[in-house]
């Protein structure tokens, strides 16, 4: 039978705020453990939540990002459930009025683009972290992330394979950290995804039975943990069995989903309103401010990118998914505004792999926007080759110095006096005549012969141009 | 509208309480009776009137974003029932 994939993602985005969103407690990862946990963290008695401005306009962010319907009176709700993390035996969320509802955002798959409609956006707390591993007979708690801000992002189910997912879930990563909402760290959990799968014979309309895959923590994962899922189902529904609704763990070292059950039993969260917090008003004034204060998003940039830079769509996409990337390039572009496409040549090039060799963020590249902007300045001068200009990018990697500093050390400037270039192809073309000779019997082909010999002489300093204009004038 | 005792232990379950026989069925019976005291709204005419969350007529006040508080987890851990290094220690939570 042919089978058809359904997946639906929740992706938790951890708010970029410095306090919690309902107490005044630090949000900074990795500090001492429940150093950061405040009474209205720990949920003791007699503390009051107060909501986080900045957690509210974030939220709105979002949501006017992907043009979603925002609810401008929105209610916190209590989701009740015992884990030795929670401290309070619930976790404020949203249920009902949630501040961002229904939105749409926009996939491409190779040529073909996708809308993926977006349920909602509602805002809660996150939960503390167990460690179990750490202790023989106890489960250790640290409460530093509870009430850390997120912003969990419910998608429709209208994914139909773990490319698509993975590719909605890179553009929601994108958005998030183009508008400043999250800054989408995956390895420390600032941004997680859940995937809602399940599959149904092709042609039928009623979704079948999903399983819910979390503990996905990079986009490669994500693809594989939906296609395991699916392959699971497959064989579960072609022997004429059936699929129990549940959450599963996805385990990347043994490459495996497992029930956890124990979440299961307790399934009803009886979610009430808290009497703690007030309904939260979003005024106009406040929407529209946010409206007009949105930064460019990447498909707005990648489309001037295309049309005010003339790169392709291609390089556009690459230099725009990443907005690190992107405010590199930009930084380069202050001082090379006519050669973009140089520019972007060695970003993609050169600059990513070497990154990408080394495992390093952009943000940290030893070589900074301003002095790649240098060396592309000598290049477009005239003042290296294209080809010395790849030893200079490998000695300022290595933290030689800059750009002019390196040209200098290592005599790479480029012999641009056509006289001396003239003498040395004048010696070239005196020295070999047999090959002149095959030249002028119409061997185009020799003339690579000419001008590897003048390389080798001016050890590689002539301008090739140059070298390639003066050895036709003097062989014709 | 009214619950079962089974309803009743169940909730009971998720709130970890633990209701005897007896309790169980005191606790059935009052409930009940709030029920049917709350139930009395099904009565009212409800239409075009929108659900309130809070008896306040007021709006959220909203806090800056700003961190406004000390460590104090040697206060709190002073009377947990357990820790080590900074951590809370918890019965082994097995997943």
């Amino acid at each position: 039978m042919e089978w058809e994939t359904v997946i639906g993602l929740e992706i938790h985005a951890q708010l970029n705020t410095k306090s919690k969103i309902f107490s005044a407690a630090s949000t900074e990862y990795g500090q001492k453990p429940n150093s950061q946990s405040c009474a209205v963290d720990l949920g003791l008695p007699g503390v009051l939540p107060v909501l986080n401005v900045e957690v509210v306009n974030k939220a709105i962010k979002f949501g006017v990002a992907i043009n979603a319907h925002i609810n401008q009176r929105n209610i916190f709700d209590r989701k009740n459930y015992f884990y030795p993390d929670l401290p309070k035996g619930y976790q404020i969320s949203q249920m009902d009025w949630p501040i961002v509802g229904e939105g749409k955002i926009e996939i491409t798959l190779g040529e073909k683009t996708k809308v993926v409609g977006i349920t909602r956006a509602h805002l809660e707390e996150d939960a503390g972290k167990s460690i179990h591993d750490m202790f023989d007979d106890d489960t250790a708690i640290d409460l530093n992330r509870a009430g850390t801000p997120l912003l969990e992002i419910v998608s429709e189910p209208d994914m139909r394979s773990a490319k698509e997912a993975v590719v909605y879930a890179k553009k929601i990563h994108t958005l998030v950290q183009y508008i400043d909402i999250c800054d989408g760290n995956m390895q420390e959990g600032s941004f997680r995804c859940d995937a809602n799968v399940s599959i149904r014979p092709k042609g039928q309309k009623e979704l079948g039975t999903r399983a819910e895959l979390k503990n996905i923590n990079s986009f490669k994962f994500l693809e594989r943990a939906i296609n395991l899922e699916v392959e699971r189902q497959q064989d579960i529904l072609e022997e004429c069995g059936s699929i129990v609704q549940e959450t599963r763990l996805y385990d990347s070292v043994k490459h495996e989903t497992r029930s956890m059950r124990s979440k299961e039993e307790a399934n009803d969260y009886r979610y009430f309103p808290d009497p703690d917090l007030l309904p939260v008003e979003i005024s106009d004034e406040l929407l529209e401010k946010i409206r007009q204060t949105l930064p460019e998003l990447p498909a707005q940039k990648k489309a001037r990118f295309v049309a005010e830079l003339g790169l392709s769509d291609y390089d556009a996409d690459v230099l725009t998914l990443q907005k690190p990337l992107a405010d590199y390039f930009e930084t380069m572009l202050e001082h090379h505004a006519s050669n973009a496409k140089l520019c972007a040549n060695w970003v993609m090039g050169e600059l990513s792999a070497s990154l990408n060799k080394h495992q390093i963020d952009i943000q940290n590249s030893p070589i900074t926007a301003q002095a790649l902007s240098l060396l592309i300045s000598r290049i477009n001068d005239g003042t290296i080759s294209g080809k010395a200009a790849k030893d200079v990018f490998k000695a300022m990697w290595d933290s030689k110095g800059n750009a002019d500093a390196i040209i200098q050390a290592k005599c790479l400037k480029q012999i641009t006096d056509m006289g001396a270039i003239e003498a040395i192809v004048e010696q070239v073309i005196a020295n070999n005549a047999p090959q002149v000779a095959q030249f002028k019997s119409g061997n185009d082909k020799i003339l690579g012969f000419f001008v590897g010999q003048i390389m080798k002489l001016t050890a590689g300093k002539a301008n090739p141009k140059q070298v390639n204009e003066l050895l036709r004038d003097k062989l014709s | 509208m009214s619950l079962s005792e089974n309803q009743v232990s169940q909730i009971a379950y998720l709130a970890r309480l633990s209701l005897n026989e007896a309790q169980l069925k005191d606790t059935t019976q009052d409930l009940n009776a709030i029920f049917s005291l709350v139930e009395q709204l099904a009565n009212i005419e409800t239409d075009g009137i929108e659900p309130i969350s809070h008896p306040l007529h007021m709006s959220q006040r909203l806090r800056e974003d700003i961190v406004a508080e000390q460590d104090q987890s040697a206060l709190f851990q002073s009377v947990a029932p357990k820790t080590s290094n900074g951590y809370y220690l918890v019965p082994t939570v097995i997943e």
